[in-house]
């Protein structure tokens, strides 16, 4: 089993997620986080005051799926996540080494 | 279904019968009796002076309703969005408490010290408790209007002056002090401002007779916006900046709100303006049309100015042109011409624009949410400019000479020395809002204390001095 995270443009969210069950993947989590990357956010002007909001809005999506599916749900995530500009976001991909489902005690993949 | 038409007409004849037999007879009575023309014309006469009280005092009823809008919701919503989360209610009771505070202030002892017979500087008491202060018209003010309609109206600009001073110390001053000395202010530095220029017998009103420096404020530019505004800079001064300023961010938490909050208090100073002729009659259109088209053009500056500055036109910018501008037209509304007003608003959006953006950088106070800069400033060249643009034809403050013409009351109109009366009133407002404002906070400062401890400003007006919170998000 392997888990993906992805940090995408919060815009971004609702095509990832048809992307994704077009992809086969049923179960989503997502997390409204704050970030920078390399672009170090943006100015602001208040009454000629200029602020820098450094962190700025991001969706952080998980998700636990087979190494089978592993390449279709990134490159799933890739395309509808993508528009060429700074700020795009980042996925990272971990081993999981276990999933159990709360309400039966399934293990394995067959808790996915 | 005929006889049934017929009927009806038999019973409507009858019905309409007397009403011709009688009307000959109106018609003929005053040709035969003399004495009952001179009756039926006092009559009329009578008629006339109710209809036009009437008109005016729905006028100035409104009109007040309206000026109580500018302080709740209007700047409450404005400064409330202005600052930062856990702020805004305590913001927002600021002014509301003026609301409550000087309403009580004014019934008991305020009205008599503006609007009671004193000395030049200071009403008497002699409206203490609103003693005399009955539903006929009092002549000295305005003459078709009971003078209960006159002292509630004059209320409203005493609860929404000091309310303007709350802006320069938002997010750093006790409740308890801040209220203690806005009603001290109110009684010490307003009173007497009010009473001076609009007061009778007051040192600068134009129609105390024999007035060495008649001073025309249409709708309270020196009285509300100078003195308010000089007393928000000089408490900026005195309370310091707030923890943290200017490196961390204090960007206003909703732009929403005070965008809200100036719109209504744009409508809202129509009552303001419009309703300062005490009147219904074409004065009011004047302030009317002058409010509005300096207003807009305040904004269209400001905005322009931002937009060639910063590269954008901000919202913020926006709305703080549209009440720069009609600071500054309060004091000209009821003596300019509406072209004259347009010039006064694009200057004020320019002048309060650079103000607040630039100048307040260089000097380094933190006026929080700019009521110098907005209302001190906008008052201040609001009054040298009704100066310059007051026009005899529009309000002929002066009367009119031999063949009928206003006298000149403007520079425009060639009294250049207008200016200089006008100077010498703001002039008065800033040393007596300054000097008012010190020993006040001063006073008040040493027995009560004036700022947060620095755990409470950290923790927010909201939770430290209210025990609640303006937006309780996990509800």
């Amino acid at each position: 089993m392997v888990k993906i995270e992805a940090i995408i443009q919060p815009v971004k969210l609702e095509t990832v997620k048809e992307a994704l069950l077009e992809a086969g993947i049923e179960g989503i989590t997502i997390l409204e986080a704050r970030g920078h990357g390399r672009q170090k956010g943006h100015t602001e002007f208040y009454r000629g005051r200029e602020y820098t909001i450094d962190l700025i809005p991001k969706i952080k999506l998980e998700i636990v799926t087979t190494e089978a599916l592993q390449d279709k749900v990134v490159n799933a995530i890739l395309g509808a996540a993508r528009t060429g500009h700074i700020g795009d976001g980042k996925v990272f991909i971990s081993k999981v080494d276990e999933a159990i489902r709360i309400r039966n005690d399934e293990r394995g993949e067959a808790a996915l | 279904m005929c006889r049934k038409c017929v009927k009806l007409f038999l019973l409507l004849a009858l019905v309409a019968m007397p009403a011709f037999a009688v009307a000959p007879d109106i018609r003929n009575a005053p040709a035969a009796n003399a004495p009952a023309t001179q009756a039926q014309i006092a009559q009329l006469q009578q008629a006339v002076a109710n209809a036009q009280s009437s008109g005016d005092n729905a006028w100035m009823l409104i009109s007040a309703a309206l000026v109580l809008l500018m302080t709740g919701p209007g700047l409450t919503l404005f400064y409330g969005g202005l600052v930062r989360r856990k702020n805004i209610l305590g913001t927002m009771m600021q002014s509301f408490a003026m609301m409550g505070l000087v309403t009580v202030l004014w019934a008991f002892v305020g009205y008599s010290l503006a609007f009671g017979h004193g000395n030049a500087f200071i009403g008497g008491f002699d409206h203490l408790f609103l003693r005399g202060v009955s539903l006929t018209p009092n002549p000295d003010y305005a003459a078709t209007i009971p003078e209960q309609t006159f002292m509630i109206y004059q209320l409203m600009f005493a609860i929404i002056t000091p309310a303007l001073i709350t802006g320069a110390f938002a997010e750093r001053v006790k409740f308890s002090s801040m209220a203690v000395f806005l009603c001290l202010w109110s009684l010490l530095v307003y009173c007497p401002m009010a009473h001076m220029i609009w007061g009778v017998g007051g040192l600068l009103n134009f129609n105390t007779p024999g007035v060495r420096w008649p001073v025309f404020d249409f709708a309270g530019g020196t009285v509300v916006h100078i003195t308010s505004g000089v007393s928000a800079l000089v408490c900026a001064l005195y309370l310091g900046k707030r923890a943290g300023y200017p490196e961390t961010n204090m960007a206003p938490h909703s732009m929403v709100l005070s965008f809200v909050g100036a719109c209504l208090l744009w409508v809202g100073w129509f009552g303001f303006n419009a309703g300062s002729a005490l009147s219904a009659g074409p004065l009011a259109t004047s302030a009317f049309i002058n409010t509005q088209f300096a207003a807009a053009a305040a904004a269209l500056t400001w905005s322009l100015a931002e937009w060639l500055h910063n590269g954008k036109p901000s919202a913020l910018g926006a709305i703080s042109g549209a009440v720069a501008g009609l600071a500054t037209i309060t004091q000209a509304s009821g003596f300019v011409q509406p072209m004259s007003a347009l010039l006064i608003g694009a200057i004020a959006g320019l002048v309060c624009g650079f103000m607040v953006m630039r100048f307040k950088k260089l000097l380094g106070y933190d006026d929080s949410l700019d009521a110098f800069g907005v209302h001190g400033i906008g008052g201040t060249i609001g009054a040298l400019l009704t100066g310059v643009f007051a026009a005899g034809a529009i309000n002929a403050v002066f009367g009119k000479d031999a063949s009928g013409m206003p006298r000149a009351t403007g520079a425009i109109d060639g009294n250049w020395h207008q200016i200089a009366n006008q100077a010498f009133g703001a002039g008065i407002g800033w040393l007596l809002a300054i000097a008012g404002t010190l020993v006040l906070l001063f006073l008040v400062d040493r027995t009560m204390g004036l700022h947060l401890s620095p755990a409470d400003e950290a923790a927010g007006l909201d939770l430290s001095q209210h025990g609640e919170e303006g937006y309780e998000l996990n509800a």
